[in-house]
């Protein structure tokens, strides 16, 4: 038995340093084609994180959360931006302290929506929540010269003292083991440091105490009240690092992007988000992680060997193109997975020793059935 | 004057259509307690069938048509959420997205860039009312409405369907034990919702508009400040709402020229900062029952 136990235990760190390993190893063996699809869902994942410990621990359903990714984008394509450009404001800082600055703005959006987030519980929130991504919508359609309007603004790249971490065509030539690393490649592994720090600070809050509390809070609110958790506190603070997280993957898609348009940000994407924390079962980060590359980088793959899949259509024809199979896919998926798995897919990994339920959002008990 | 007087009016059959729609989710959220994410997408499925049999059959028998397919829709989105029998309610809901955008992806790729019309009798023909002028179809709109609300009400106080339906929203369990079939009550709100939001459509597809386009589901959407500032459980509240929201709506749209640096589409973004107000006031809506945490 112990020995069983030192195995599993020793078996987490070990897969997790193996697949640390082999993704520092991918730029040099794949080209940009398939970093870059790595990046977009590595940013995806960091926003999706932010969602499950929203959705999954504290049980606020959102569909906001490309809202508050949008306003991470936008932010750090204004403070970064050129200053003086005649057709989109900029503030000309240096794009690291922009890109801080940026996530900072989006906590602030988040809290900026707790007074209302905070009161409000399950349908009325998931529904209101519907509210700001058209309230989004409206601002990066009108606010033109912050946000380009409809024709959406360019991103400049990343630099930290000069030397450009991200970017179409960097002027600093970098080659690594002959392997020559352009703005895709650098963006990677930015990505990737990103990532993990992600999932280590989301792990250690949502096992630590403001995770318990958040819990308990979704669980049963009374409870939590009783016990001294402040409830109206815990929620904001829910909704806070939600969406500072959600900034992070909005500044990431940003970069990755290289442009932003409000059509980045709408409804669907917004829904897309939440389809990725109900496919890898909500509540779990690893399951967010692994909702996000799936969602995310399904319509890019299909878009990439739509040439040899027989039954793609070509890109803006009203056929079956990559975009519409995927989306339709992971549609089918969530509904499959809230049929069969409602823990969804991070509940195969689990060992049965832990409550099944647990990631589940929670069913009202009846004392609190009266919506 | 006469601006104020034709946006009151417009604002006014707009509220009526939005009532609809509203009542369509609060229906399907009394009668099961899913709030159901896809029912835009149903509207624009039940005119998108519509039009296609219009051309062939005539506005009304497409209309029928129309109504019947948003009607197997969401008994079909019923069927879905039963499955996952067990689930919250609210992953019930997130499911019903699941299925939204499906689809609506679909939907999508089969409408391209058409305008779906169902050949109403109405056509673009305008009637004047004490000098002010408003589409056929909206005086329509309102009538209609008028008409579907209040049978609807009539059902829910007097019909033996209504009482197991109230009985059923207010108390589950209890009404269950009282032999009140929940597989009844729960079908027929389907059904209704799915009605109910196709009869909505049709107005939409209507004059002044041009006809509905793929993002058409998202103007179904604009119901739903209306059902949370009315309350997600109240039928009355729903349409208030709708008509709260339509004449504001109306309003706006009508003077955002005068205030241009709210930018083009301040009217279609009026609703869901209404919404955010009232729920800063009211987080249970205007008739919405409250939460009663009993320790």
């Amino acid at each position: 038995m112990s020995e069983r136990r030192l195995t599993t235990h020793l078996a987490k760190p070990a897969a997790a340093g193996i697949a640390i390993v082999v993704l520092l190893l991918v730029p040099l063996y794949f080209d940009a084609s398939w970093t870059i699809i790595g990046v977009f869902s590595m940013g995806a994942a960091i926003a999706a994180i932010g969602l499950t410990i929203l959705s999954g621990s504290a049980g606020q359903l959102s569909l906001a959360h490309a809202a508050f990714m949008a306003v991470g984008a936008y932010a750090y394509a204004f403070f970064a931006g050129v200053r003086g450009d005649e057709h989109y404001a900029g503030l000309g800082l240096p794009p690291l302290a922009a890109a801080v600055l940026a996530v900072v703005v989006a906590g602030i959006a988040g809290l900026a929506f707790s007074p209302v987030a905070a009161r409000l519980r399950g349908f009325y929130l998931g529904v209101s929540t519907i509210g700001l991504v058209f309230i989004a919508q409206w601002v990066m359609k009108d606010a033109a010269r912050l946000t380009g309007g409809v024709n959406g603004r360019s991103v400049e790249p990343l630099t930290v003292g000069g030397f450009e971490l991200s970017g179409s065509n960097p002027t600093h030539q970098l080659t690594v083991l002959g392997v020559p690393f352009g703005g895709t490649e650098r963006l990677w592994y930015v990505s990737l440091l990103l990532l993990l720090a992600a999932i280590v600070a989301a792990a250690r809050i949502l096992h630590a105490r403001p995770g318990r509390a958040l819990k308990l809070v979704r669980d049963n609110e009374s409870a939590a009240a009783a016990m001294g958790i402040s409830v109206q506190r815990a929620k904001a603070t829910a909704f806070i690092l939600s969406s500072a997280f959600a900034g992070v993957g909005g500044v990431l898609f940003a970069l990755a992007s290289n442009f932003i348009g409000s059509g980045n940000f709408d409804l669907l994407v917004s829904m897309s988000y939440l389809a990725m924390v109900v496919i890898g079962g909500l509540g779990s980060v690893g399951g967010a992680v692994a909702g996000a590359v799936f969602v995310m980088a399904l319509p890019l793959l299909l878009n990439k060997f739509s040439d040899s899949i027989p039954f793609l259509a070509a890109p803006g024809s009203n056929g079956y193109t990559a975009g519409v199979v995927a989306q339709i896919v992971y549609g089918v998926v969530v509904v499959a997975v809230i049929i069969g798995r409602p823990e969804g897919v991070a509940s195969f990994f689990r060992t049965s020793r832990r409550a099944p339920a647990a990631g589940r959002l929670p069913t009202p008990s009846p004392a609190r059935q009266t919506l | 004057m006469q601006l104020f007087a034709q946006q009151l009016l417009l604002g006014v059959s707009l509220g009526a259509i939005y009532a609809l729609v509203a009542l369509s989710f609060t229906t399907i959220f009394q009668g099961t307690k899913v709030f159901n994410l896809a029912q835009g997408t149903v509207m624009l499925l039940g005119i998108f069938v519509a039009a296609q049999a219009a051309p062939h059959t005539g506005f009304w028998l497409a209309a029928l048509i129309g109504l019947a397919a948003g009607a197997i829709a969401t008994v079909v989105i019923w069927g879905l959420t039963l499955a996952a029998r067990g689930s919250s309610h609210l992953t019930m809901t997130i499911m019903t997205m699941g299925v939204q955008v499906v689809l609506v992806s679909e939907l999508t790729r089969r409408i391209g860039s058409d305008f779906l019309t169902t050949k109403d009798p109405w056509g673009a023909s305008v009637w004047h009312l004490a000098g002010v002028g408003i589409p056929a179809a909206r005086v329509w709109a309102i009538i209609v409405a008028i008409v579907l609300v209040g049978v609807f009400f009539w059902a829910l106080r007097s019909t033996p369907w209504g009482a197991a339906m109230r009985a059923s929203s207010e108390d589950p369990v209890t009404a269950e034990l009282l032999g009140i079939s929940e597989r009844r009550v729960a079908s027929a709100a389907w059904l209704i919702g799915g009605v109910l939001a196709v009869v909505a459509g049709i107005f939409l597809a209507a004059a002044p508009n041009p006809g509905l386009d793929y993002t058409s589901h998202l103007v179904a959407l604009s119901a739903i400040p209306a059902v949370v500032i009315g309350g997600l459980d109240s039928s009355e509240g729903a349409v208030v709402g709708g008509l709260i929201v339509g004449v504001v709506q109306g309003l706006v749209t009508g003077y955002a020229g005068h205030y241009s640096f709210l930018g083009a589409d301040i009217g279609a973004v009026t609703p869901y900062i209404l919404m955010v107000v009232v729920l800063l006031v009211k987080p249970h809506g205007l008739f919405g029952s409250k939460e009663v945490a009993r320790v």
